[in-house]
């Protein structure tokens, strides 16, 4: 600590007004104000400040993700392991994972950060912390087999034309991080659905087990497979076992009870809105009940309960970390309830009656965030216009009053 | 008629060093000075110059755009000092005060009832009593010309540290009472005493005749007059209705009842102090006088005149602002933080349950002056509306203030709020926004643009 501050004191001169190096004055100050919370103090309106700043709540979302990114380094690793018939401890597994997983989230934070900084230079200001949440979203989102190229020219993507095109954190329209997956989604499908991509190496293991495939849960209903399975036919798939998340999918998506673990995390510091959350998971449920009671006979989609509807692909995830993001969800507290709630019914909407995509939740959220601005003005319209009408009422009031 | 209204939202600051329940009556100060810059957009111009005699109650200097209203002085003595800062604007205009006495100018009292309300106002004019009077909408020292919709007193204050009127008032009950039934004569609607819930047993202010007595319970902010306004009769474009601070209640009773502008007052001192009682002194003390040893802390410290909310800071050759009742102590924070932002802050008061703080809720915190962060745009929502106990969308009023959009401010319910309305979104925002100067800012703009 003593050595960091030395440093500090001797280099900071190069860098202020006058020095060597002026212009990478933010740039510098990112890195000093990531050791050394700055010693500002306040000097208009009120004298005292929350202990909280922009790093700690970002960070608090960075901690509420590691359950499901640790779940889903173990997952990755067990499937792996599974795909070539070996059956190995927890922690074996969670090595493999992690090995396999690691690659993907050096890729994601150091193509955003580095970014980050490029801006941070060219527009004078202090690095936002927005992209630590981002970069830890992006590996959680992605098949584990995704070629890093393309994940680094998508994150790169999703920097530049999401978020720094609108002027960086907090005024971008879409979330950074699901427009990532978007981009991968539309760019290249081959390698972002199918049996190939959610197991390392799948397509091209020799020492791949007879029988296994690598569905997803979503995959094998858009095949009509009306019994959902992990790795191999036989292997049913039990509500508690899709709760619990051990089957293929995205990283971090699969296990409902890791992604409720960060959401019970979010929501005691107060971080997440328990509105958005609590109307999502509303509006799924409620959708998927009235798709049951119209589904056509075999229709497997159609006729999936409600409930496992809000355990399996992305749904569970996205209610909790993607809605739920401040700077792109609904900002009102009436309009965040509307906004959960068709993000809900959309995603299951589109799961179902297109199975062309049936990851409706990362567009439902895409086209909720185009959309949260148009509820914002409803609903501050009706406080104006309330508003409006009390100021008429007192008037008429006062004019009888004076006659 | 009187109902309860439960305030829900709000965060109280549990602090250090809370004011004890403890008179202590204090000599005559040696300097006493009045500050232009406690009142929002007055252009002070001079009556004296350095060197003259005045009497308490004469005039010191007047507002240029309204010459009616005067500020006086609150002792007799000398001028000794006019305090200017840049561009020659006057901060402080001090009093000398001479052999611990206080001579007063002798005033003509009128008789207190409706038909003499403009013999009242001309008094308190006279007086340099009648800045006590604050208008709403601009949160502003009121317009004489004016005749208020009506007139609210809140006799609680729920911020940081703050003093206790029911205990306060009690000293001065016959004064206060005098004070709202004067006050009542200049208006043709409703005088309001809004008074905590809590206090309901023996308070001195339910005595209060002709009045409509209004209960209030909850956390900070639900002893802001303005949040009272709101939830008891809401500002509209075009009205206006006039607030007045109880001790001020008292002042304006005082000069009534003995026909001379005898200021004394009682400030509390609170925070780091060795003795944090509620002293017995006059309007515009010198910090001096009231910190006589008090600090012992080997740390920088801030003084504060006011609430650390919404108070502003001075040092120890300055002086009590003119509406203040509190002095708050609190240590300079001007240090860096090791990883700061990865701490789990067992000793950090948060609004979040974001450090471990949460544990020992009824703790009573230390908190300095650090900005705890870099400023950074809006990014989270919801939470302010979590402090406001209002029906405003305080990100879309603040957006509008920004952009300048004065159609959007006034339709958003600007006229409704006052910076210290939103002083604890200032405090808890985790972006680090300057919220109550960007209020303050339109609630000018606006003034500007209807005057």
């Amino acid at each position: 600590m003593k050595i960091i501050k030395n440093l500090i004191d001797k280099t900071k001169p190069q860098f202020e007004k006058g020095g060597k190096y002026e212009k990478w004055l933010p740039v510098y100050e990112s890195f000093e104000t990531f050791f050394f919370v700055p010693k500002k103090v306040t000097s208009t309106g009120a004298h005292i400040r929350d202990a909280i700043d922009m790093k700690r709540s970002m960070i608090l979302v960075v901690v509420s993700l590691l359950p499901a990114l640790l779940f889903g380094m173990w997952n990755v690793g067990e499937l792996y392991y599974m795909s070539i018939g070996e059956t190995t401890s927890i922690l074996e597994s969670f090595w493999q994972g992690f090995l396999q997983v690691l690659p993907l989230i050096v890729v994601s934070y150091g193509v955003g950060l580095g970014l980050e900084f490029v801006f941070v230079y060219i527009r004078g200001h202090e690095i936002n912390e927005g992209f630590l949440v981002t970069g830890m979203l992006i590996p959680l989102i992605v098949p584990v087999d995704i070629p890093l190229w393309m994940l680094a020219v998508a994150t790169a993507f999703s920097v530049l034309i999401g978020k720094e095109a609108f002027g960086g954190t907090g005024m971008n329209i879409v979330n950074p991080a699901l427009l990532t997956r978007a981009f991968l989604f539309f760019a290249y499908p081959a390698k972002m659905s199918g049996n190939t991509v959610w197991i390392k190496d799948i397509g091209q293991n020799p020492q791949l087990v007879d029988g296994f495939t690598g569905e997803t849960i979503l995959g094998q209903k858009v095949n009509m497979v009306t019994e959902a399975y992990s790795g191999f036919v036989n292997n049913k798939l039990s509500m508690l076992d899709m709760f619990i998340g051990n089957y293929a999918g995205s990283v971090g998506e699969t296990s409902t009870i890791a992604i409720l673990i960060g959401a019970a995390i979010l929501l005691y510091t107060g971080i997440a809105s328990y509105r958005i959350m609590i109307s999502v998971f509303a509006g799924g449920y409620l959708m998927g009940l009235l798709l049951n009671a119209v589904a056509p006979e075999g229709n497997v989609l159609l006729s999936t309960p409600a409930l496992e509807h809000l355990l399996i692909g992305g749904f569970a995830f996205g209610a909790v970390f993607m809605a739920t993001d401040p700077v792109t969800a609904s900002q009102t507290n009436r309009g965040k309830w509307i906004y959960g709630f068709l993000i809900g019914v959309f995603a299951i909407l589109i799961r179902t009656v297109n199975p062309a995509y049936p990851e409706g939740m990362m567009l439902a959220i895409l086209f909720m965030n185009v959309f949260a601005p148009l509820i914002d003005h409803y609903i501050v319209q009706a406080n104006i216009k309330a508003r409006l009408r009390r100021a008429k009422i007192n008037m008429i009031q006062s004019d009888s009053e004076n006659n | 008629m009187s109902k309860v209204t439960h305030i829900k939202k709000g965060l109280k600051i549990n602090l250090q060093g809370k004011p004890e329940r403890i008179f202590h009556q204090l000599p005559l100060a040696e300097k006493v000075a009045v500050k232009p810059t406690d009142f929002v957009g007055l252009k002070p111009k001079l009556s004296v110059k350095e060197g003259d005699t005045v009497l308490a109650g004469d005039a010191l200097f007047y507002d240029k755009y309204n010459p009616d209203i005067i500020f006086t002085s609150p002792v007799s003595g000398t001028v000794e000092l006019i305090n200017r800062g840049e561009r020659r604007k006057i901060l402080e205009v001090v009093v000398k005060t001479e052999n611990d006495t206080i001579e007063y100018k002798k005033f003509n009292i009128p008789e207190i009832n409706r038909n003499n309300r403009d013999a009242i106002k001309k008094s308190l004019l006279e007086s340099g009593l009648w800045p006590c009077i604050i208008q709403r909408p601009y949160a502003c020292i009121a317009n004489p010309q004016d005749t208020p919709k009506a007139i609210f007193i809140s006799t609680f204050d729920t911020a940081p540290l703050a003093p206790d009127y029911t205990f306060l008032i009690s000293e001065y009950k016959s004064e206060f009472l005098k004070g709202v039934e004067v006050l009542n004569q200049l208006t043709d609607g409703t005088t309001h005493i809004n008074i905590f819930q809590e206090t309901r047993a023996n308070n001195p202010f339910q005595a209060a005749k002709n009045t409509q007595i209004n209960y209030f319970s909850g956390k900070h902010p639900a002893g802001n007059v303005g949040v009272q306004i709101h939830h008891l009769d809401p500002i509209n474009k075009g009205d206006i209705v006039w607030t007045v601070k109880p001790q001020d209640v008292v002042l304006i009773g005082r000069f009534f009842e003995k026909s001379i502008f005898d200021a004394r007052k009682i400030i509390t001192l609170s925070g780091n102090v060795k003795k944090p009682y509620y002293f017995k002194t006059i309007l515009g003390t010198s910090i001096s006088s009231m910190l006589n040893n008090q600090i012992t802390s080997k740390k920088e410290q801030r003084i504060i005149s006011g609430n650390v909310l919404t108070g502003t800071q001075v040092n120890e050759t300055g002086y009590v602002s003119f509406y203040d009742t509190q002095i708050s102590v609190i240590d300079e924070g001007n240090y860096p933080e090791f990883l700061g932002w990865i701490n789990p802050g067992f000793n950090k008061f948060s609004f979040y349950r974001s450090f471990f703080s949460w544990l020992q809720p009824d703790r009573e915190f230390k908190i300095d002056t650090n900005y705890h962060g870099g400023e950074r745009p809006f990014v989270f929502t919801g939470q302010y509306e979590r402090v406001l106990p209002m029906n405003i969308y305080p990100i879309h009023l603040l957006k509008s203030i920004l952009v300048n959009d004065i159609d959007k401010m006034e339709q958003l319910g600007i006229f409704e709020v006052a910076e210290e309305d939103f002083a604890l979104c200032e405090f808890i925002c985790p972006s680090k926004i300057e919220i109550q100067s960007i209020i303050r800012q339109g609630l000018d703009t606006i003034k500007k643009e209807f005057s």
